[in-house]
């Protein structure tokens, strides 16, 4: 739309629509540009710059300073490694197991189909933080079979393990409902098409199914990665069951910067390293993102 | 994440069932004497199991262990074994643990603020994004930004905004020209709250624009354009024609925030340790300074499921709400 042909009141009205999302973006943007700009300098400038808009603005000493002094006080490498392990685990395992049991549920006829499911129902609303005290009583008693050398040994309590912080992750009933749900929505009839042609429940469900159902696999991925307790963003659970420093993810590794002075400068550096990554991957997949927890509907 | 919006999995024996049922037969025939049904049945199972089993131990588990121990002075260290103790655990959580009490009222608090506030902005910025403009995805990314971000690193960066000599007194003192002297939010116990629902709204709410977001746009354009030829103004299209199909997504909001807010601890464990003066002190807190602080894990399990009643309640109570409301 050129000048010419535009009416008198649409510079106006673009005013009203866009001046309000202005100050919205400006308000869920300020917090995150002040932590990456503070990363930046030192507590000193930091306050310094506080009643300015140069606290939004690199300016001043800056400097890598704080990075390098958060690589002394953590084995940052080391807590991102576990973080990721832990994540690809926790959500590759529970793609399998959760799509599984979420496939029975939805597409097959078996006897005590209606019990499972009301289960799961039933636990969609116990929050995990109900049950965190017994949990860390149960895993402490669990047994576990490990190896030293070749030799496997029976060991009793999974605390301060990597299995301790991703097999009771793994599933996931809020998982396994989004499976079923899109799982009945297919075409009726593909099994018995599959089963003419001679293929079995498992080849099926692998040939068939998954492909058909790529939209489910993302949104549960993705709803994983960002909002279970237990993957990127674990915190309590690690901090309760997981002591020794090697086997730690990045999140507890907050804890390390307020021990005896904190200095918010390094604060800044470490938490804004331990974000970055997740909003990488989130402008990247930005789309894929909205559109998963959006469900199937959303047109775009 | 439509289950407000799509249908319900179809239960055993309905219709769907017992057409497949009717095909299965014809498919076991042309396999020629392979029996399709126990096959179905032992391949069921097979798929399940692994799900089923996890589940026992680590969701229901944990949860019959938690009513089980709520009834003894069980103790996460110690020498002696722990002894049946009655509704010992209820009595002294109601009548003699004055911080329990009001760490209720404070959760209840929260919920009851942060359920309209971001249901209400979420609903606020899904309209705005919805709009035919340039630049939408831009905003739609921003708005959502916070929420792929963790909570500890949200309420870390808050705990440093709202200090005395923070971001926001700043901000509220070159907003009003130096007439605003500023305070230490979280050290206030008539702020502190109020302060940790604003961050949580921030952070949370681009999650639920979405989810909104989804509402609008699966309601049919034609819809609009009837209202439009009836001669509705924007304003009445919102309230008699969206307002009234975003019905079953406004469900699933409100129960996904209320669960959310009744569980609040990250950014009270970060930001203020459950004060100043227990004000911001929550039931899920309680839980983990009983259990692990004081490690009494028997009177954990004994709040934990005060708890989980209250959710429950709040659950059916919503649910029966809005189901009545459906049918005039």
């Amino acid at each position: 739309m050129t000048a010419a042909t535009m009416k008198p009141r649409t510079a106006a009205r673009r005013w009203w629509i866009y001046a309000p999302m202005t100050l919205l973006a400006v308000f869920f943007l300020f917090p995150i540009v002040f932590m990456v700009t503070a990363s930046l300098k030192t507590d000193h400038q930091i306050f310094a710059d506080m009643d300015s808009l140069r606290a939004f603005l690199p300016v001043g000493e800056i400097g890598l300073a704080n990075y390098a002094a958060v690589f002394e006080r953590v084995p940052f490498w080391r807590f991102l490694a576990n973080s990721v392990f832990v994540t690809a685990c926790v959500t590759a395992f529970g793609l399998v197991v959760n799509s599984m049991c979420g496939y029975a549920l939805a597409r097959m006829r078996w006897k005590g189909r209606a019990v499972v499911f009301g289960f799961i129902i039933a636990t969609l609303i116990l929050p995990f933080d109900t049950t965190i005290v017994p949990m860390v009583y149960l895993v402490a008693n669990l047994p576990w079979i490990g190896f030293e050398g070749l030799r496997p040994v029976l060991e009793i309590g999974w605390l301060n393990t990597y299995h301790v912080q991703i097999i009771p992750f793994i599933v996931n009933a809020f998982a396994i409902f989004l499976f079923a749900q899109y799982f009945s929505s297919l075409p009726k009839g593909l099994e018995e098409a599959a089963a003419m042609d001679g293929a079995g429940w498992l080849r099926t469900y692998w040939r068939i199914i998954v492909p058909l159902s790529k939209p489910v696999f993302a949104t549960v991925t993705i709803l994983t990665v960002v909002t279970s307790p237990a993957t990127w963003n674990a915190y309590l659970w690690p901090l309760m069951t997981v002591q020794s420093e090697e086997l730690r993810p990045v999140m507890v590794g907050v804890q390390y910067f307020f021990q005896l002075d904190t200095d918010w400068g390094e604060v800044m550096a470490y938490i804004s390293m331990i974000t970055i990554p997740m909003v990488a991957v989130f402008i990247a997949f930005q789309r894929a993102f909205i559109r998963s927890i959006a469900g199937a509907g959303m047109k775009d | 994440m439509a289950i407000a919006r799509t249908g319900k999995i179809p239960a055993p024996g309905s219709a769907r069932v017992a057409e497949r049922r009717s095909s299965a037969a014809t498919a076991r025939t042309r396999r020629g004497g392979g029996d399709f049904q126990r096959n179905e049945q032992r391949a069921a199972r097979a798929f399940a199991l692994p799900g089923i089993i996890l589940l026992l131990l680590f969701v229901i588990g944990p949860a019959v262990v938690s009513l089980a121990m709520s009834f003894t002075n069980a103790r996460l260290i110690s020498p002696t074994a722990p002894e049946f103790i009655g509704l010992d655990n209820f009595r002294r959580a109601f009548t003699e643990d004055a911080l329990f009490g009001e760490s209720i009222g404070n959760t209840f608090l929260f919920a009851a603020l942060v359920v309209p506030i971001q249901g209400g902005l979420g609903l606020v910025l899904a309209l705005l994004v919805n709009q035919k403009i340039a630049g939408r995805n831009f905003f739609r990314t921003v708005y959502f930004l916070p929420v792929i971000t963790s909570m500890v690193v949200i309420s870390l960066l808050w705990r440093f905004l709202y200090q005395e000599d923070g971001l926001v007194n700043s901000a509220l003192s070159m907003l009003t020209a130096g007439a605003y002297a500023g305070q230490a939010w979280l050290s206030n116990p008539s702020t502190a709250m109020g302060a940790i629902v604003v961050m949580s709204v921030w952070q949370g709410v681009g999650f639920h624009m979405v989810i909104w977001l989804a509402g609008l746009q699966a309601i049919p354009e034609e819809v609009y354009e009837a209202g439009e030829l009836d001669g509705a103004t924007p304003w009445q299209r919102f309230w008699r024609i969206t307002l009234p199909l975003l019905k079953p997504t406004s469900v699933f909001v409100l129960i996904t925030i209320t669960i959310a807010a009744m569980s609040l601890f990250v950014q009270v464990d970060i930001m203020t340790d459950g004060g100043p003066l227990g004000s911001t002190s929550t039931i899920v807190y309680q839980i983990v300074q009983k259990g692990f602080q004081q490690q009494q894990i028997g009177y954990a399990a004994a709040l934990s499921l005060i708890f989980f009643c209250i959710v429950l309640a709040m659950a059916l109570v919503q649910r029966r709400l809005t189901r009545e409301r459906d049918q005039p």
